[in-house]
């Protein structure tokens, strides 16, 4: 398809593509399979520069934009859906969150070593009791003199464990709802903060999920981000730009599936003719590729919007609406073609099938996307 | 110190195929990327800027698409690009090339020139050591390593079964071979930086000292007749084991293929 983009984004995606290609995929596998977070090829992203790409060069970071970022986390989806999980949430949501609001200071001694690939990023919001529903926080932060004293539990927080720098959020006024909601930054090592034990997941299983542990935990007043009581618009505005990167996640992982599922049929013989001559692996690889370049429309429009600074909010949940769901039927498809093949892990379709749920669930389920895009449509 | 790299864009030859029946390339639709012995060229001068600091000028010469193999070598850390672009110079064998080159070449102030090897899509190895003799100074081709040492440059010089260790004072030409080196990525910055902030400079015809008989096809001697494939065969993977462990792997390879 023909973006009509321009030469340095083209570039990019080469750069991009290469790097999975040679660096990320040999080693998709093994990530999997032994639930490893994969300390070398972060190591490696940081130097070139992929975690800061859309922040601006005065803060360290790539001076480039959201739609390079797409495109980087697209290519890594392709190949690795852990590796492309990673950065985005390093980005989109740690990052970026510092990125909009934090003050001078904080973006000085946050940000930039973020953007910087000096240090790593997470987001935390979940907690057991509270995943779409966000007012149900139990996490609390009281003043008291020249700290805030955190005490709670987060939930299946990405990057948790491996992470430098977290941006949680937690409750400064119980009594007020989301109102009462209030975002902070904190750094591992932190007395008072620590890991629990990492979950066994489904898919994206190299990626670090575990909970955030909060005891007595006391970070000075500054580390407040944005204003008290401020929290959940933080959240929100964050989660939208966080939608586009799990969109580029969506659409790299079916185009992934679909790419080695192109090889299989032709390769693959039965009745002593390649599956590919078949009228119904035809049908179905058309129906794939028309969804997936319709998905492709939808998260490269959100990520133009949001770089020519028009609202995107909208636009982030149908992308990511879409895309999640083509990721999903695209994958299950793929399995399908491989048949028994497609079963075993060899052929890689299974891993790809298992990481494509994810992308329905995290960063807002499909269910709260839908709400996003009809609340636009019915004020 | 100054370093001219010469970096050729060529057709990605793993993607190219040759009509049965003309027995030319088939370019259309092909990938042009940067030519891998080129490649080494610029990441050992990068090395060079990086460890002593140096300007790296790269330069090529091709039609007016060679421009985006002048913003990948300053997307990679390459200071400036020129490109010699101009109809009058199309067509050109390695003599005209060469010829036009070593002219751009003594536009520049340099210490050391660096090549690579050869193009993958014509294969000559005449390029660098000719510009060098158009230039009158000294080349060592086959660089498998390099190092500067004071005014003088230290090639490693690799052949099929041995190795020569030579020394030159600069200036001077090295050409260099893929295995010099593996060439850094390109970054995300670099890119952006390379089309939005920086210029590659274009020199055509008339900005060129050189004599019009030694120019594109009228100053080229060489005359393609005619180009055959040849059968191409995968290339074979050498186990030196011994015969337990070489049985082993030849199991376990037929095993992974389903055909055990």
């Amino acid at each position: 398809m023909d973006m009509n983009f321009s030469k340095e984004h083209l570039m990019a995606r080469q750069l991009f593509h290469d790097f999975a290609v040679n660096e990320v995929e040999p080693w998709a596998e093994q990530t999997d399979e032994e639930h490893r977070f994969p300390k070398e090829i972060v190591g490696k992203m940081q130097e070139l520069g992929f975690m800061g790409v859309p922040f601006p060069k005065e803060i360290g970071g790539q001076g480039c934009d959201t739609l390079a970022y797409v495109l980087l986390v697209e290519e890594l989806a392709k190949v690795c859906a852990t590796t492309a999980v990673i950065v985005s949430a390093h980005t989109s949501l740690a990052a970026d969150a510092i990125a909009q609001f934090g003050n001078e200071t904080q973006k000085e001694q946050f940000l930039r070593p973020l953007a910087e690939g000096k240090k790593l990023g997470s987001f935390a919001l979940t907690e057991a009791e509270a995943g779409t529903d966000a007012s149900g926080l139990n996490t609390k932060a009281v003043r008291d003199g020249d700290s805030w004293v955190i005490n709670g539990t987060k939930v299946f927080i990405t990057n948790a464990g491996q992470a430098d720098i977290y941006v949680i959020f937690a409750m400064t006024d119980k009594t007020a709802g989301t109102r009462g909601i209030s975002a902070f930054i904190i750094e591992k090592g932190t007395p008072g903060f620590s890991f629990g034990l990492p979950e066994k997941k489904m898919g994206i299983r190299g990626s670090s999920t575990c909970e955030l542990i909060f005891e007595d935990c006391r970070i000075p007043l500054e580390n407040l981000l944005g204003r008290e009581g401020k929290g959940f618009g933080i959240a929100m505005a964050t989660l939208d730009g966080g939608r586009i990167g799990i969109a580029a996640q969506a659409l790299g992982i079916a185009e992934g599936a679909f790419e080695k599922t192109i090889t299989y049929v032709k390769e693959r013989k039965q009745f002593k003719t390649p599956i590919a001559k078949f009228q119904n692996t035809q049908f179905v690889l058309a129906q794939m590729k028309t969804e997936i370049e319709a998905a492709r429309f939808l998260v490269y429009d959100a990520a133009l919007k949001k770089d020519s600074g028009k609202p995107y909010s909208v636009e982030a949940a149908m992308a990511k609406l879409k895309c999640s769901q083509v990721a999903s039927d695209v994958t299950r498809e793929c399995v399908q073609l491989h048949g028994g093949y497609g079963y075993i892990q060899a052929f890689q379709v299974e891993r790809m099938m298992r990481d494509a749920k994810i992308t329905e669930i995290y960063e807002g389920t499909s269910e709260v996307m839908k709400m996003v895009i009809s609340g636009s449509l019915l004020r | 110190m100054n370093i001219i790299v010469c970096i050729k864009q060529v057709p990605d030859t793993k993607e190219v195929r040759i009509d049965p029946v003309k027995g030319t390339l088939i370019r259309q639709g092909v990938p042009s990327i940067m030519n891998p012995d080129d490649k080494a060229a610029l990441e050992a001068a990068l090395r060079i800027k990086d460890g002593m600091g140096a300007k790296v000028i790269a330069l090529s010469m091709g039609p007016l698409q060679a421009d985006a193999v002048l913003r990948e070598a300053m997307a990679m850390g390459a200071d400036e690009g020129i490109l010699v672009s101009d109809p009058q110079f199309g067509g050109a064998d390695t003599w005209a090339t060469s010829a036009t080159l070593a002219a751009a070449i003594t536009k520049l102030e340099y210490d050391l020139v660096l090549a690579g090897r050869q193009a993958i899509d014509g294969d000559t190895a005449q390029v660098g050591p000719e510009i060098a003799e158009h230039l009158g100074i000294p080349h060592i081709s086959y660089a498998k390593e390099l190092r500067i040492e004071g005014d003088e440059v230290i090639v490693k010089r690799q052949f099929e079964d041995r190795y020569q260790l030579l020394s030159a004072k600069m200036p001077v030409l090295v050409t260099a071979l893929s295995e010099l080196n593996q060439p850094r990525y390109m970054t995300p910055r670099g890119i952006f930086e390379a089309y939005r902030e920086k210029q590659v400079t274009h020199w055509q015809r008339n900005d060129i000292p050189v004599e019009s008989e030694n120019i594109g096809l009228k100053g080229s001697p060489t005359r393609v007749i005619e180009t055959n494939p040849k059968v191409m065969k995968a290339p074979g993977t050498k186990i030196e084991e011994d015969v337990e462990k070489s049985v082993q792997y030849l199991i376990e390879k037929l095993k992974e293929k389903y055909i055990l």
